[in-house]
């Protein structure tokens, strides 16, 4: 690996290589962030393939399209290729993107090491999507995969905790890199305390992400070796404890959630500011804020098993903690609407999608508030209510905030300003069918209606097809997305270098494109 | 990757190396390179400033990895934790295991308290077996050691091994919940059809929460791998 | 302007407030949680809507800032940027005023939790067992016991493309063969546990959820207020039929639930009587044809085709066409570790018998054999002797996974 490192310079000087070449063997921090987020677009499609089957299936009651099992495993899938193949790795494409300009460094810090993390992930999938043409069919117990149910499974097992393993490798990798690139190639004069919230969100993340991965690779080799190894990790028979997985999962599973929400934080940072003409409010705050998110989001993790049995002092405890979350996120809540009070606002794409993050993000924060209840949250517990809760965080929070990133960088990676007006349209149709998808969510689970289930009793019937309503609008308005990705990608009005009045950063003094090879002299920070 | 000079020593080397066409490219931009590099280095020659942006790199890179071992290390860490913790806290019904006699000059706070005990067998699906506590129900004194015992058929042909994994509820009685001897501490051997009673001696930790009135000991009896 | 501001702040919180009521007093069984027959399912609820109201008020709030902001500070209404970043002051207080909310809603929840936990002075016993995909009762005072499945014409309907009219369902998929029963006003303990994977009882009515975990039990309990019909599912993933095992409580008054316990009881003596006599050919048939429905349909399927894959065939099996002893050891004892679980102690030997005589003689089978009760009790007895259809060893079913 070091000797890999000591040669990444070795096409610092020239251009891009041509054909495919480029692309298998590139070290360019643009090239990589590229392929990482085009990665994430065509996995965000299969993903929301996945969410469609589901959708469709409880259109209306009683089974119609797809038996239990595979429904199980579009459920399953689903939720993996989301958080590993779409939001982690498009967030990972922004990072390369954009952390390097807005340092003022000339690469990443390890090239060859970000080369090799983005191409374990095309593989990992392969794997992992492979399983759903074998013949035990995908994993069909969960992405949380609790014991015993998911050591029923039939081989497929084995090959998803085979990709889960790479995915991590490639996490990781990818976070060392970052966090080496934040700390050593910062541009003179860009202290800690001056670098863009994006970067801080990212140093952040990465830390969770190298805390808390190995965890989870930890969890299902126990499962692996309990599947095939004969030990008795989480087997009752030999002297283990099913419960104890749900601890160790969860241990890793909280953070998870923050290394999908954080960075997010950090675009939206970014964005408001630019459209509000006005400096973030409480920069310094932000930070201590995500700081002390990302400490708490280690001491929560019980809150998803209120129904395990638990000693009462331990429920109180977790309870509380999980309420305190809700101090610093709101914090970040109130920063953001206090840099738009008394700014000079324009309504472009981008801050059209931040400004619904904001909202839809403190809809799904205030579920989040009610489910750390824990009397309340054992009639939400596994409910409908849990499902709208975490999309609302997920769907109008994160997706919304990497979409807001694509318009808001996009003029500075393709030269080109993007379609304004079919921008607008994506914003509009998204969140309209967003909200019809998961709204009706928080009623059908408050109601009764548990997750995962392919058919339902027929209380729950019209909700529900309000719901695949919804989510066939949003999954189409996607193609928009798409379609003024590959416009603007095509040509267009020229962007400035600038491109928006108020956006102020290091990645904001290049050219647009920006040049392959962007600060090999550094800037000089004031 | 673990050590970091030695990923210094690598780097010395090919950049000292020379003669190739590669490594006077890489010379000649040593310049840009060396200032890219070492942003924050105050060496001012080029070979050495990139030397010493590779030994940062290698060495923050080393630390970051060497977390990300430990914490794989810390996931399997948390098993042993897991039982202490369970241990100490009685979560999920884990009981202790304790010598009758501790409690034997213990004076009685309340010489009549009495305390329900209920036993109750479980039979994971994965055997065929009939198990059964002898008596559902007992009246214990706190501190004073009782005698009962749960009976199990093997209702298969094949002679089988099981284990019987116990379990406390509430969890808050189970840490007061000792047993000094117990056929859950060992697996039992069954040849087909055939049954037998299986002791155990338990007695309850006069500290037993004053809320608590009624405790059940359940044991799920799960077929075992036959010794190889 | 700071008037007008606080004035829409106002209307806001006051529409948030007055939409939701208004929409939960008229859709209350499809949008909101239930208000429950128990004392805890009371406070739940209450709990439920002070932290759902609170939210709306933060919610409104926020949202009411945010928008006159959007409204105001536009560029295309001519406003100008201020410069100012940061204030020490504001930032204080939205930290400290949201933590004094809080200690303000966990005050309230932790005395419902204590509550909750508090399990003394129980009267009666219940031991719910979570299989795949049915519950086991127990009436651990009563010498009761009896499983509880989704009911056969429900299950019927819910197969992939049926063409069953739901509609005539009232209750769809929260039917179930035996319900629950239980007397009201009494605290009642329900011990958790499970045979195989983890499931979660719950019956929203009771404020009752708890995780059925194999190996462990854990507990909870309640105390009826009202005698009626309360349904609820399993809601922890517990594999492919998670969807189709509802949990059905029928609360009764003390009197009428007595006598529900004397005709159960009664209904175990004639059980035993039955298992005594010979059944004819065709009784068992139709017998066992129920008894598959009720069990074995789940797996391999209607038409005894099974799953390729997953659940093997019974029609034309070795096992269902072979020999009779190799038939009732994979019935009653199980298959290793696959999905074929033991139902020795599950079925009775009239059931047993009738489900064995059905299977060899439907789907295409045709040993004609009749299997009565008293063989399967000398199977149990290990005298397999006197069944003289034994043709020698078949071949097990394949066996996926190690142990």
């Amino acid at each position: 690996m070091s000797t890999a490192e000591a040669h990444h310079d070795d096409h610092d000087h020239h251009g891009p290589a041509p054909g495919f070449k480029r692309w298998l063997y590139t070290t360019n921090h643009k090239d990589i962030g590229t392929m990482y987020l085009l990665f994430s677009l065509i996995m965000f499609f299969v993903g929301g393939a996945m969410a469609l089957v589901i959708r469709a299936e409880l259109w209306t009651p009683g089974l119609q399209i797809v038996d239990p099992m595979f429904f199980n495993s579009m459920t399953t899938m689903h939720a993996i290729v989301m958080i590993f193949g779409v939001v982690m790795p498009a967030f990972v494409g922004l990072a390369n993107w954009m952390i390097p300009m807005m340092l003022g460094a000339p690469d990443m810090a390890l090239p060859r090491l970000n080369n090799w993390s983005f191409w374990i992930m095309p593989f990992a999938f392969t794997v992992m999507l492979s399983t759903l043409f074998m013949d035990s069919g995908g994993p069909a117990g969960g992405w949380t995969m609790y014991p015993p149910l998911t050591l029923q499974m039939g081989d497929s097992f084995a090959f998803v905790v085979f990709a889960i393993h790479f995915l991590g490798i490639s996490s990781v990798m990818g976070s060392i890199n970052i966090v080496a690139t934040i700390f050593n190639m910062r541009a003179p004069g860009m202290t800690m305390m001056k670098m863009p919230l994006f970067v801080w969100t990212w140093l952040i993340t990465a830390y969770l992400l190298i805390a808390t991965i190995p965890v989870f690779a930890g969890a299902v080799t126990m499962l692996l070796t309990d599947r095939y190894f004969g030990t008795s990790f989480f087997s009752a028979a030999g002297g283990g404890d099913p419960v104890m997985y749900q601890h160790i999962f969860w241990f890793f599973g909280h953070p998870e959630v923050y290394i999908l929400i954080l960075p997010a934080f950090g675009i939206i940072s970014s964005i408001i500011p630019t459209f509000a003409r006005k400096p973030l409010f409480g920069y310094d705050s932000m930070v201590y804020a995500t700081a002390s998110i990302a400490f708490l989001s280690f001491i929560v993790w019980a809150h998803h098993m209120f129904t395990t049995g638990m000693p009462l002092a331990a429920e109180l405890f977790f309870m509380f903690s999980t309420m305190m979350i809700s101090v610093p996120t709101g914090v970040k809540v109130f920063n953001w609407v206090a840099t738009m009070w008394r700014g000079s606002m324009t309504f472009e794409t981008p801050m059209l999608f931040a400004v619904g993050f904001v909202v839809m993000f403190t809809i799904g924060g205030l579920s989040g508030l009610m489910l750390a209840i824990t009397p309340a949250d054992i009639q939400y517990h596994d409910t409908y209510f849990v499902v709208a809760h975490f999309h609302y965080v997920l769907v109008p929070g994160a997706i919304f905030s990497l979409m807001a990133a694509t318009y808001y960088w996009m003029p500075k990676w393709t030269g080109n300003m993007y379609d304004e007006k079919l921008g607008k349209i994506h914003f509009w149709v998204s969140t309209i069918f967003v909200n019809l998808l998961f709204f009706p969510m928080h009623f059908v689970g408050l109601a009764g209606m548990p997750r995962r289930i392919p058919d339902y009793s027929l209380q729950f019937a019209d909700w529900n097809a309000i719901a695949s309503i919804g989510a066939f609008g949003f999954g189409f308005a996607q193609l928009i997305f798409v379609w003024v990705i590959i416009k603007c990608y095509r040509g267009g009005e020229k962007a400035t270098d600038q491109v928006w009045e108020g956006a102020d950063g290091l990645e904001w003094t290049v050219a647009s494109p920006a040049p392959y090879h962007t600060f090999e002299t550094a800037p000089e920070i004031k | 990757m673990n050590d970091p000079n030695n990923t210094n020593a690598n780097t010395t080397g090919n950049t000292n190396a020379t003669g190739t066409p590669a490594d006077a490219a890489v010379s000649a931009g040593a310049d840009a390179a060396g200032q890219s590099f070492g942003h924050n280095s105050s060496s001012a020659a080029a070979g050495p400033a990139k030397e010493s942006a590779m030994r940062k790199h290698g060495l923050v890179s080393a630390k970051l990895l060497a977390i990300a071992i430990g914490m794989f290390g810390f996931g399997y860490l948390m098993v042993p934790i897991y039982d202490i913790i369970c241990e100490v806290t009685g979560l999920n019904g884990k009981t202790g295991r304790v010598a009758a006699s501790e409690y034997e000059n213990v004076a009685l706070a309340d010489p009549d308290r009495m305390i329900t005990v209920e036993f109750v067998g479980i039979v994971n699906a994965g055997g065929s077996w009939e198990f059964k506590p002898e008596v559902s129900r007992m009246q214990v004194k706190p501190g004073v050691t009782y005698n009962t015992s749960f009976f199990a058929k093997n209702l298969s042909s094949q002679p089988v091994v099981g284990q019987a994994s116990p379990s406390v509820s509430p969890a808050t009685a189970a840490k007061y919940f000792n047993k000094t001897e117990c056929f859950c501490f060992t697996r039992q051997e069954f040849d087909a059809n055939s049954g037998r009673d299986m002791g155990i001696v338990f007695v309850i930790d006069p500290e037993l929460p004053a809320n608590v009135d009624l405790v059940t000991l359940s044991y799920t009896f799960f077929r075992s791998q036959p010794p190889a | 302007m700071r008037r007008s501001l606080l004035r829409a702040v106002m209307a806001v919180v006051a529409c948030s407030l007055v939409l939701p009521s208004l929409a939960l007093a008229g859709y209350g069984d499809t949008i909101d949680m239930t208000t429950g027959v128990t004392e805890i399912s009371r406070s739940v609820h209450s709990l439920h809507r002070t932290i759902f109201y609170i939210c709306c008020i933060i919610g409104a709030g926020v949202f009411a800032v945010m928008f006159y902001s959007i409204f105001a500070h536009r560029k295309s209404r001519g406003a100008k940027p201020a410069t100012f970043h940061e204030s020490t002051t504001v930032e204080i207080i939205w930290t400290i005023v949201p933590f004094a909310i809080l200690i303000g809603m966990a005050w309230p929840a932790a005395k419902v939790l204590i509550k909750m936990e508090d399990f003394s002075g129980s009267e009666m016993t219940v031991k719910i067992t979570g299989y795949q995909w049915r519950w086991h009762y127990d009436y651990l005072d009563e010498d009761i016991q009896f499983y509880s499945q989704l009911d056969a014409a429900h299950n019927a309907a819910r197969q992939r493309d049926s063409g069953v009219e739901l509609e005539q369902f009232e209750h769809y998929l929260k039917e179930v063969d035996n319900a629950l029963v239980l007397p009201v006003g009494k605290k009642i303990r329900f011990l958790h546990t499970a045979a195989d994977v983890i499931h979660a009882w719950w019956v929203p009515a009771l404020a009752v959820k708890k995780d059925a975990i194999p190996g462990f039990i854990n507990e909870n309990w309640a105390k009826i207020d009202e005698p009626g019909i309360y349904r609820g599912k399993c809601a922890e993933l517990c594999g492919r039929d998670h969807g189709f095992m509802p949990v059905v409580v029928r609360a009764l008054p003390q009197d009428e639930y007595d006598a529900w316990v004397a005709d159960k009881k009664a209904e175990a003596t004639t059980a035993k009587l039955d298992a005594q006599r010979e059944w004819s050919h065709k009784e068992l048939v139709a017998t066992g044809e129920g008894v598959y429905q009720r069990n074995c349909v789940g797996c391999h399927q209607a038409e005894g085709q099974g799953i390729p894959g997953m659940f093997p065939a019974i029609a034309g099996s070795d096992v269902a066409n072979g020999s009779l002893e190799k038939h009732l050891e994979t019935v009653l004892h199980g298959v290793g570790d696959s999905p074929m679980q033991a139902y020795s102690t599950r079925l009775n030997d009239s059931e047993l018998a009738a489900v064995i005589t059905f299977q060899r003689n439907a789907f295409g089978n045709t040993t004609g054999d009749t299997i009565q009760p008293s063989d399967v009790r000398s199977y149990r007895n290990g005298q397999m002797q006197s069944l003289a259809t034994d043709t020698g060893y078949f071949s097990n079913f394949n066996v996926t996974g190690a142990n």
